[in-house]
């Protein structure tokens, strides 16, 4: 029979080259299982001497406190092992492609009248629409456009030929607005509108912002300072602004805005037109019974296609309406 | 209105260059669209005379002139102008000189002879395109003279592009009181002193429409010499104004138009009967017009008449029957005030646009007619001869045109541009813009010059003042004013979040014309309420569309046609119905072909079906909350009849989804299958603001059920019988299986059920749930006729 240092010895052998971790709960059970040879070590203590009993108890404590740390450690050296096997072998290729949808994107008239309308909105703006089937009285006459007047020439307008027509500029939500409403007004209407003329820098149908603000004490002053302050935040940066003195039959003072672009070419900058804007007519006030005397207030107006062409950089208005994917997919 | 700046020079004290010019005028307001050079840049070159001219001995078409150019030598030249001969005095460039950037002239020897120097057309010399030969100059041209400087060349065409209200400012003088204005500069008018008459004749002027003309200058001027040449001066003046030379006679009166903005007109007095009446047209009459067309008049548009009839489009073109020709000896120069109103829109109605009926539509000073007669009759007696009779001014004293005082309130002035005007300053500005005014009471009362017709009430007051004050001195106030909540209502599902939702979902948003072709509304059979443009731009876009769809299907069939295998759009926009009234209404479209996924290395490739659009449709209508959300079979002729559903959200039918139908994609050239949805937006972007209520601390049930029933039942109806029975236990509904086996079982489907119960108050144990499943099953079979699979 072995001693109990024997059996230490060949037990210790045998767990560190045990390579499972089965084989390692069998070796747990041969030695310090119930019928284990330490365990049985053990139980032949009863038979020694009382004298002999003291030392040899000690030395089988020692054994099998050691050989139990000697298989936890063991243990754990195969689970991780056991770990590192069953991670490598769920290894994929991270460089593949993942599953699922590819995602689409919004047209770029519609990111740049959104963000124009985000940032009307946190000043306090609120959204009005009105339809895009007018009368000939909210397009031109409430807004003080008399008939045959050549200020009408310069809109070349569809007609139904029953006194309807496309509207050609979102002004007409103006009129809506204040016959609807009491003042002050501080609306913006976004939408489509038509005029007739087709070619590389004009398409039928496009899209503008209208803005209206009437109060007590409201002055060019004040129009000036919200569109520059729209105009710096809409492109980020802080751009030089022009306001030349221009004609529009519902404002008066009325003017024509132009930011000092830079086309990125190395090219000068050069003034580019972005909006008109003007004080309210008096008689745009009157025809929605708004007392000119007390309440004054400015309008504007803007394209979008041309924000969103010097914003994103397209070159050819007729792009946004070709609706073709790689053109668009570029907007994501 | 374009014009040259020597001229406005003329008549206001001012010198800028070519970029001042652009920025001055554009920031008062008379936007300049360009400034061009009105010659070529060329030096050393100068007035010389052909004295002989012979054919070169080796060359057919060049001769061998000897020029004077005003020295004591005598040159040869070598010249390939067929207009070359003795006696013609010509532009010439002399060795040395250099025209445009990069041409010097230099001696040379051409086929063998010397030539010194370059005889020139007008073309080489950038004044116009004229290359047919030398540019013949008058015999009176000084000999030696500096060519650029004798015909002033370093001047510039400035071309503006005014806004309908600045008549004002379509004359020379007119900007020149403007740019005084602007540039505080002096405006220097020139007087026309009257020309006296040397006869006493004169024809009769009758005003019969006084609203209409209440003005009518005329003058007979006998005896001229209509075959006289234009001088240069005014020539040059002319075409740096952008008009045409044609005959002195119209050269005077269109320079006259353009100098004083007076539009006139001369007839051959000769060809006139008796009299001038100034009428309404009468339905009938027809007029043959300068330009050869005849138009036909009637009560709204004004004619000149003579004892005849009709001889003139009254303020937009004269007749041919009365014009000046070659042959004129005896004028009547016609020098009237239209009112705006009255000429406004007909040239345009008779698709004519000339600079009389330009001006008048916009309003000409109604004091300037005797002024531009007599400008004009000086004119024509220098140019033509003649003899004048005495200006014969009409007026029809209820109609004339009165410039009223106008009120301008300094308070108001300062409150609406937003700064503090001096007193001075405005009186300054106002002034200077020709306007008479006196002050008292904070207020000023001012009268406009009588050619600022646009000036009528406080605000184009104050206009002008802010305008010549300098718009970009407004200072600029930061953004302020009363905070107010504006609307955020959360019970209204923004158009943004379901475009994202749709992004997500891989559709690109598109967005297509209002107006389509009849004919693509045809192919989807929703022609009948489709409203027609009276003017559309062309027969592709000749109505208003009824439905989104024709537009994505097309926006789809170009992206195919270009190496898209997969097309994924949408669209936001409204249709627009007309019925007994117009409806406009908003709707969100989609269209979808294609592979179900994007082609992908893990998942296998799958054709899309009705189910996939269907779930896009869930999904959306999924951004409202809890809905009662129903498909049932649709019957639109545009759609699949066996894989389309019309969609109704609680009970509201609000579109309709699925497969378009074969025949639409083959009228429209689309090869493939196509889904299609198209939903009204109004219900869309109701939603209920969330409610919360009772959530279960007891464990879900899950039992499933397999049956088989007759192929025709829907399961819409299977799920309509179990409702009804597992009432509130039933949290959840799921289909796992369906599936069917022609041997197994003719006639019938399998579909597999899984129900989720749950209960509020209890666990649910099974003598809860066997009951409710026992009773379900009973259902389907008694009313569905299923039978349960073994």
């Amino acid at each position: 029979m072995d001693t109990i240092k024997e059996i230490q010895h060949r037990a210790r052998a045998e767990i560190a080259d045990c390579q499972e971790l089965q084989r390692l709960d069998e070796l747990r059970v041969a030695y310090l299982g119930k019928k284990g040879e330490i365990t049985a070590q053990l139980k032949a203590l009863a038979h020694l001497d009382p004298g002999q009993r003291k030392a040899f108890g000690a030395a089988v404590n020692v054994a099998r406190d050691d050989l139990t740390l000697a298989i936890a450690d063991r243990k754990r050296v195969l689970e991780a092992e056991a770990l590192e096997a069953l991670l490598m072998s769920q290894r994929v290729d991270v460089s593949l492609p993942g599953r699922g949808e590819q995602r689409g994107g919004l047209h770029p008239v519609t990111r740049a009248m959104q963000r124009a309308v985000d940032i009307f909105s946190r000043l306090g703006f609120d959204v009005a629409t009105g339809p895009e089937i007018e009368q000939d009285y909210y397009n031109f006459g409430a807004l003080n456009f008399p008939e045959h007047h050549p200020a009408r020439a310069m809109h070349d307008t569809f007609y139904f030929g029953d006194g309807r027509l496309l509207r050609t500029h979102t002004s007409p939500v103006q009129i809506r607005v204040m016959e609807q409403q009491d003042p002050p007004y501080r609306i913006i209407a976004p939408g489509k509108v038509y005029r007739s003329d087709s070619d590389q820098t004009h398409t039928p149908m496009f899209h503008q912002i209208e803005g209206l603000l009437v109060g007590e004490g409201v002055s060019m002053a004040d129009l000036k300072g919200l569109l520059h302050a729209f105009v710096n935040a809409f492109f980020e940066r802080s751009l030089a602004m022009r306001f030349r003195p221009s004609y529009f039959p519902f404002t008066e003072p009325s003017a024509e805005v132009d930011i000092r672009w830079e086309k990125g070419d190395g090219a000068a900058p050069g003034w580019l037109e972005i909006l008109g804007c003007g004080m309210v007519h008096p008689n745009v006030l009157r025809a929605c019974n708004v007392d000119p005397e007390r309440y004054s207030g400015y309008a504007f107006g803007m394209g979008v296609e041309r924000i969103a062409m010097l914003r994103y950089g397209v070159t050819d208005l007729r792009h946004f309406y070709e609706n073709d994917l790689q053109f668009l997919r570029q907007f994501h | 209105m374009k014009f040259s700046a020597n001229w406005l020079k003329q008549w206001v004290k001012v010198d800028l260059d070519a970029d001042q010019w652009a920025e001055r005028l554009t920031a008062a307001g008379l936007e300049v669209d360009s400034v061009e050079p009105v010659a070529a840049a060329f030096d050393n070159v100068v007035v010389a005379e052909i004295e002989a001219c012979n054919r070169h001995p080796d060359a057919d078409k060049l001769s061998v002139c000897m020029v004077n150019d005003g020295s004591p030598e005598r040159l040869q030249i070598v010249c390939g102008a067929p207009n070359a001969r003795a006696g013609i005095r010509v532009p010439f460039a002399r060795v040395g000189a250099r025209i445009g950037a990069d041409f010097h002239i230099k001696k040379a020897r051409l086929r063998g002879v010397e030539s010194a120097g370059m005889l020139c057309s007008a073309r080489e010399l950038g004044l116009s395109d004229d290359h047919s030969g030398l540019m013949e100059l008058p015999a009176d041209a000084p000999l030696g003279e500096d060519f650029r400087s004798w015909l002033a060349l370093d001047d510039f065409s400035i071309e503006i592009d005014l806004t309908p209200n600045r008549a004002d400012c379509l004359s020379i003088r007119g900007l020149a009181r403007d740019v005084a204005a602007n540039c505080a500069a002096e405006f220097q008018d020139r007087a026309v002193p009257p020309v006296a008459a040397g006869s006493g004749e004169s024809l009769p002027v009758h005003l019969l429409a006084g609203e209409d003309c209440p003005r009518y200058a005329a003058r007979i001027i006998r005896g001229i010499d209509a075959t006289a040449k234009t001088p240069l001066w005014m020539t040059e003046a002319l075409r740096r104004c952008g008009s045409r030379s044609i005959n002195p006679v119209v050269d005077i009166t269109n320079f006259v138009l353009l100098e004083l903005g007076q539009p006139m007109h001369a007839f051959d007095l000769d060809r006139l009967d008796r009299e001038i009446v100034v009428r309404r047209g009468r339905t009938g009459e027809v007029l043959q017009l300068l330009n050869g067309a005849d138009v036909e008049l009637d009560e709204s548009v004004l004619a000149i008449c003579d004892g005849a009839g009709p001889v003139a489009l009254a303020g937009i073109m004269g007749g041919a029957a009365s014009a000046v020709s070659g042959t004129t000896t005896n004028v009547l120069l016609e020098s009237a005030w239209f009112k705006p109103a009255t000429i406004m829109g007909k040239a345009r109605a008779y698709g004519l646009h000339t600079d009389a009926s330009h001006r008048y539509e916009r309003g000409v000073d109604p004091l300037g007619q005797v002024r531009a007669i007599e400008r004009a009759t000086a004119l024509m007696l220098e140019i033509c001869g003649g003899v004048p009779g005495p200006v014969l001014l009409q007026e029809d004293a209820q109609w004339q045109h009165v410039q009223h005082p106008i009120r301008l309130r300094h308070d108001r002035l300062n409150r609406i541009v937003g700064l503090d005007f001096e007193r001075q300053q405005v009186e300054d500005i106002l002034t200077r813009l020709g306007m008479e005014l006196t002050f008292s009471d904070g207020s000023w009362t001012v009268k406009a010059p009588a050619a600022r017709m646009d000036i009528a009430i406080e605000e184009d007051l104050i206009e002008e003042v802010a305008r010549i004050y300098g718009y970009d001195r407004i200072p600029e106030k930061p953004p302020g004013g009363q905070l107010a909540v504006g609307s955020a209502a959360s019970h209204a599902v923004s158009t943004m979040l379901m475009r994202q939702s749709l992004c997500a979902a891989g559709y690109q948003e598109a967005i297509n014309y209002s107006f389509v072709d009849r004919r693509m509304l045809e192919a989807v059979h929703q022609a009948d309420t489709a409203l027609p443009l009276a003017n559309p731009l062309s027969a592709e876009m000749d109505v208003m569309r009824t439905t989104l769809l024709p537009g994505l299907l097309t926006s789809l069939a170009y992206n195919l046609r270009r190496q898209q295998t997969r097309v994924r759009l949408f669209e936001i926009g409204l249709a627009y119905i007309q019925q007994d009234t117009l409806h406009e209404i908003p709707r969100i479209c989609g269209v979808a072909t294609g592979p179900a996924r994007p082609e992908q290395w893990a998942q296998p490739a799958r054709k899309l079906d009705y189910f996939d659009i269907r779930g896009d449709v869930e999904r959306l209508v999924a951004l409202r909350g809890k809905t009662k959300l129903s498909f049932t079979p649709f019957n639109g002729s545009w759609a699949h009849p066996g894989a389309s559903a019309l969609v109704a959200v609680d009970s509201k039918p609000i579109g309709w989804c699925g497969a378009v139908h074969p025949a639409v994609l083959k009228a429209l050239d689309i090869e493939g299958e196509v889904f299609a949805f198209e939903l009204d937006l109004e219900l869309l972007q109701q939603r209920k603001i969330p409610h919360a209520g009772p959530v279960s601390r007891f464990p879900s049930v899950r039992r499933d059920i397999a049956v088989w029933v007759p192929k025709e039942v829907s399961f819409a109806e299977i799920e309509n019988v179990v409702q009804g029975v597992a009432a509130d236990l039933l949290q959840n509904l799921v289909v796992f299986d369906v599936y069917h086996d022609e041997i197994l079982k003719k006639g019938y489907k399998s579909i597999a059920i899984g129900l989720i119960l749950q209960n509020v108050s209890s666990t649910l144990v099974d003598e809860l749930v066997d009951p409710v499943i026992h009773q379900a099953i009973a259902a389907l079979e008694h009313r569905l006729g299923a039978h349960l699979r073994g």
